[in-house]
């Protein structure tokens, strides 16, 4: 079990993190205080352009040199500094959290790596799998994960969370079954512009693993929810599908109910299992996604983890309880549970 | 001949307190163990296989069989079969002949295979109260999907899917020929799938017109010998299937003893009455991949691209490269067929000693696979020893779409696994052509035991994939994460891609 929020303006109308922070507090009892994290989107406007590389060192020698070595041969690093923190006596400082803003070199792309993204892409799964001591966590733009093991409000206070202002959210308080120690198996998981927050377990992870590996991917986070992220990133940004789409085809309808579908919608169906039957999802859980234009939110094919929805003008937030939702908006308009597997969407107006 | 007797393997004597003297052991043993003389009945034990035809029939459980009553000296190095095949060889000059799969007592990597299941933090599923889905789509898969937009907005399909065959459960029975197993037991079989919403293959024996009603469900082959192909039975089959190798002897092609062709199967095969049917070993137009491309191709225009092409293979050393080759061709599946295979003849010394397991096979294909991009785009079909539904969990999640089973079909019609398959007195009416043998195996009933047998496995799949909080069958395939090794060596685990237990 774990607590998740999701939250978008949809006008892009930025809120800073002391909502979120509360929100995730209320939530305590969901985790066990050895996992939270936030993800924001919109935080770093001055460096829009840029890819912003939030990475846990464990010191500042080796691996911060030889990260150094990887960025500057991949392209430049026009900013970097450690993330603004401040010591809390309930956290453990284990990791160094740095941050980068950096622009991959357009002439090193060619062949396989088609586009700055795969440049990134590459990076990460470069430092993450072959460099002791260094994790990239954080990989998009003009966003930024903020992630540590602790209790949620020890966390806010560790990265100033109230500082950054940011149009969409995630949020997640952890109770770990593996790995408690180390603060890259804190949610969200990230890469290039996908953040996931996740509360469950998969089941299908064997196979989901296997699936992202034959694309090139290394699952190096010892826990299953960064799988999540690389469907994302291979059936979206790969392979173009929207993001309902890919919903449909991480999380598909049962074929009793395919069958009973007019004939086209049942071949459309038919298609997605056929095609993306290794990254169906299977086991209990709900998720929210965060994505370059909005947020998409589901849950297990028969719903077997909580999800509530609240929404109230242009803003929507998703979150496991209720009560969540109206920690961050008291003027909460309407509050509902979609059924299981239906996606919720939200994407900027 | 200087050389004498062996001792006989099997005694078989009779309780007289509890004989009746009905004399069905008489009538029902095939092999001719027992005959009358007076009032007595007399027992000759060295004619006896222990295919236990007249245990089952013999009203007062009077018959009782014992194996190797008179051993040799014991011996670690020269067992009794190494020293009684040298006794044959020396009487014969011959290849030995031998039936069913491999009979030498290796490990069976399955049963070092532990399955998973959920505690605390996941729940787990019930297939009685949630829905268990296990449908199994083979052929070929587009490695991604494109859409279009309709003038109205709608999202559309615009990606052509191939034909691929859909299974109600992973489970189909493979290729046993019309000749090797007598027609009541493909009809058997051929009701039963047809039931359960899946497939069995012909064999490489031509389709019998009896078989007809059933074709929808039936895998055509065409084998090395092309027996009783022709456009025909090509557009008969629900699916076509090239037999390049089979698990039971690698290397070599189909043996069908003269004794089992007799009219019906020498029509059927279009081969003459009465003779060998002994088929290349290899096809003598497929010398290397490329032909075997060309005849995938031919296959499929000949059909009009309507039918998936599957593709069998013995699984050797060599068995990941052959699938990749397969893979990058029009085919729609490979089959891999373990060393244990079953057969109706194969020479013992393939039998028992040429190709590997098809568990490692599994492994290795579906790693190969994934490694060049394309598992998901070709069907794997794994066979050749597979005994239960926790061997079906395990080859799926090893990396096995579907499987086929043999042996175990034959044993749901009664079969005992005797081994003598090849001598055409099968009394249960299974590997034989003799009549009255054949006619005692009833079609209607034998479709019941299949079909009972296909349906309780299926069920325990369901169950199984419950318990790991699996809802659909495409999240247990290659999922090795829910396997784990309980005594295999470092170097099988790593072939496997599995952990040891408790890790």
């Amino acid at each position: 079990m774990c607590g998740i929020i999701g939250f978008i303006d949809r006008a892009k109308s930025r809120m800073d993190g002391s909502g979120i922070k509360a929100a995730l507090s209320l939530m305590n009892e969901r985790g066990s205080g050895e996992g939270a994290g936030y993800a924001a989107y919109g935080i770093y406007p001055e460096y829009a352009d840029y890819y912003a590389l939030h990475v846990f060192f464990d010191n500042m020698g080796e691996a911060k040199k030889k990260v150094d070595e990887i960025l500057q041969l991949w392209g430049e690093i026009v900013h970097q500094e450690e993330i603004p923190n401040t010591p809390q006596p309930g956290l453990k400082k284990v990791h160094i959290p740095w941050r980068y803003f950096f622009k991959p070199s357009q002439n090193l792309i060619a062949g396989r790596m088609a586009s700055e993204n795969d440049v990134v892409m590459h990076i990460v799964m470069e430092v993450n799998e072959k460099i002791n001591g260094a994790t990239i966590f954080s990989s998009g733009k003009n966003m930024g994960v903020f992630k540590a093991s602790g209790w949620p409000e020890d966390v806010a206070n560790f990265y100033r969370i109230e500082d950054y202002k940011g149009y969409i959210w995630l949020a997640h308080h952890r109770y770990p079954t593996n790995s408690p120690e180390w603060w890259g198996g804190a949610h969200p998981f990230n890469l290039l512009n996908w953040s996931v927050v996740h509360n469950g377990e998969i089941t299908s992870y064997g196979t989901n693993k296997r699936y992202v590996e034959g694309y090139g991917y290394k699952c190096t986070a010892l826990t299953d929810t960064e799988v999540i992220a690389y469907l994302f990133d291979i059936l979206g940004r790969q392979h173009g599908l929207s993001h309902e789409m890919i919903v449909r085809a991480l999380v598909p309808p049962f074929w009793d109910d395919i069958d009973r579908m007019p004939e086209k919608e049942a071949m459309l169906n038919k298609a997605i299992r056929l095609t993306y039957g290794p990254a169906l999802m299977n086991g209990p859980f709900s998720i929210v996604v965060g994505t370059d234009d909005g947020i998409v939110v589901f849950t297990d094919r028969i719903k077997l983890r909580p999800l509530v929805v609240g929404e109230n003008g242009s803003k929507l937030y998703v979150s496991s309880e209720e009560a969540a939702i109206r920690t961050m908006d008291p003027e909460v308009k309407s509050i509902y549970t979609p059924r299981a597997g239906e996606p919720i969407i939200g994407r900027f107006i | 001949m200087t050389l004498g007797s062996v001792p006989p393997k099997f005694k078989v004597s009779i309780d007289h307190d509890q004989c009746m003297d009905c004399g069905r052991c008489i009538e029902n043993c095939s092999y001719g163990v027992y005959r009358r003389e007076g009032d007595k009945i007399l027992i000759e034990s060295r004619k006896c296989t222990a295919c236990l035809r007249c245990v089952s029939m013999c009203p007062r459980d009077a018959i009782n069989i014992t194996e190797k009553p008179i051993d040799y000296r014991s011996h670690p190095v020269w067992t009794r079969e190494a020293r009684e095949d040298i006794i044959n060889q020396a009487r014969s000059g011959k290849i030995i002949l031998s039936g069913m799969g491999n009979a030498r007592d290796l490990p069976i990597i399955y049963d070092n295979l532990l399955l998973d299941a959920c505690q605390v933090t996941t729940p787990s599923i019930d297939p009685l109260r949630e829905p268990m889905e296990l449908r199994t789509y083979l052929g070929k898969k587009p490695s991604k999907l494109k859409f279009k937009k309709t003038e109205s907005g709608d999202v559309e399909l615009d990606t052509q899917l191939a034909p691929n065959l859909k299974l109600n459960t992973p489970i189909m029975i493979g290729h046993m020929s019309f000749g090797a197993i007598s027609l009541n037991s493909q009809l058997s079989m051929a009701k039963a799938v047809k039931e359960i919403g899946t497939y069995m293959g012909a064999g490489e024996g031509g389709l019998h017109k009896n078989l007809y009603p059933y074709q929808d469900n039936m895998i055509v082959q065409v084998a090395s010998g092309r027996f009783g192909v022709n456009i025909d039975y090509l557009e008969r089959g629900a699916a076509i299937e090239v037999k390049i190798g089979q698990g039971a002897k690698p290397g070599i092609g189909g043996h069908l003893p003269g004794e089992k062709v007799n009219e019906e199967v020498s029509k059927t095969r279009m081969i003459p009455l009465g003779s060998d049917a002994i088929s290349p070993a290899p096809h003598h137009d497929i010398y290397s991949i490329e032909d075997l491309v060309q005849l995938i191709r031919s296959l499929k225009e000949a059909t009009e691209w309507k039918k998936p092409v599957f593709v069998k293979i013995a699984a050797v050393h060599s068995v990941a490269r052959s699938a990749a080759g397969i893979a990058r061709s029009s085919a729609d599946a490979v089959v891999i067929d373990g060393f244990r295979g079953g057969t109706g003849a194969a020479p013992k010394v393939f039998r028992d000693h040429v190709g590997i397991p098809i568990e490692t096979a599994i492994a290795s294909v579906d790693q190969e696979l994934r490694k060049q991009g394309v598992r998901n785009e070709i069907s794997i079909i794994a066979s050749g020893g597979i005994r239960s539904s926790a061997d079906l969990a395990k080859s799926i999640a090893l990396g096995a779409d579907a499987v086929y089973i043999g042996t175990a079909a034959l044993i749901s019609l009664g079969c005992r696994v005797c081994g003598n398959c090849y001598r055409n007195l099968c009394p249960w009416g299974i590997a034989t052509q003799r009549p009255d043998l054949v006619s005692r195996l009833d079609p209607e009933a034998g479709a019941v035991q299949v079909s009972n047998l296909i349906h309780g496995w299926t069920l325990e799949l369901g169950e199984l994939m419950g318990g790991a909080g699996i809802n659909s069958i495409e999240s247990l395939r290659g999922n090795r994460d829910r396997l784990r090794g309980y005594m295999l060596d470092e170097g099988m685990l790593n072939i496997l891609d599995v952990l040891p237990a408790g890790a």
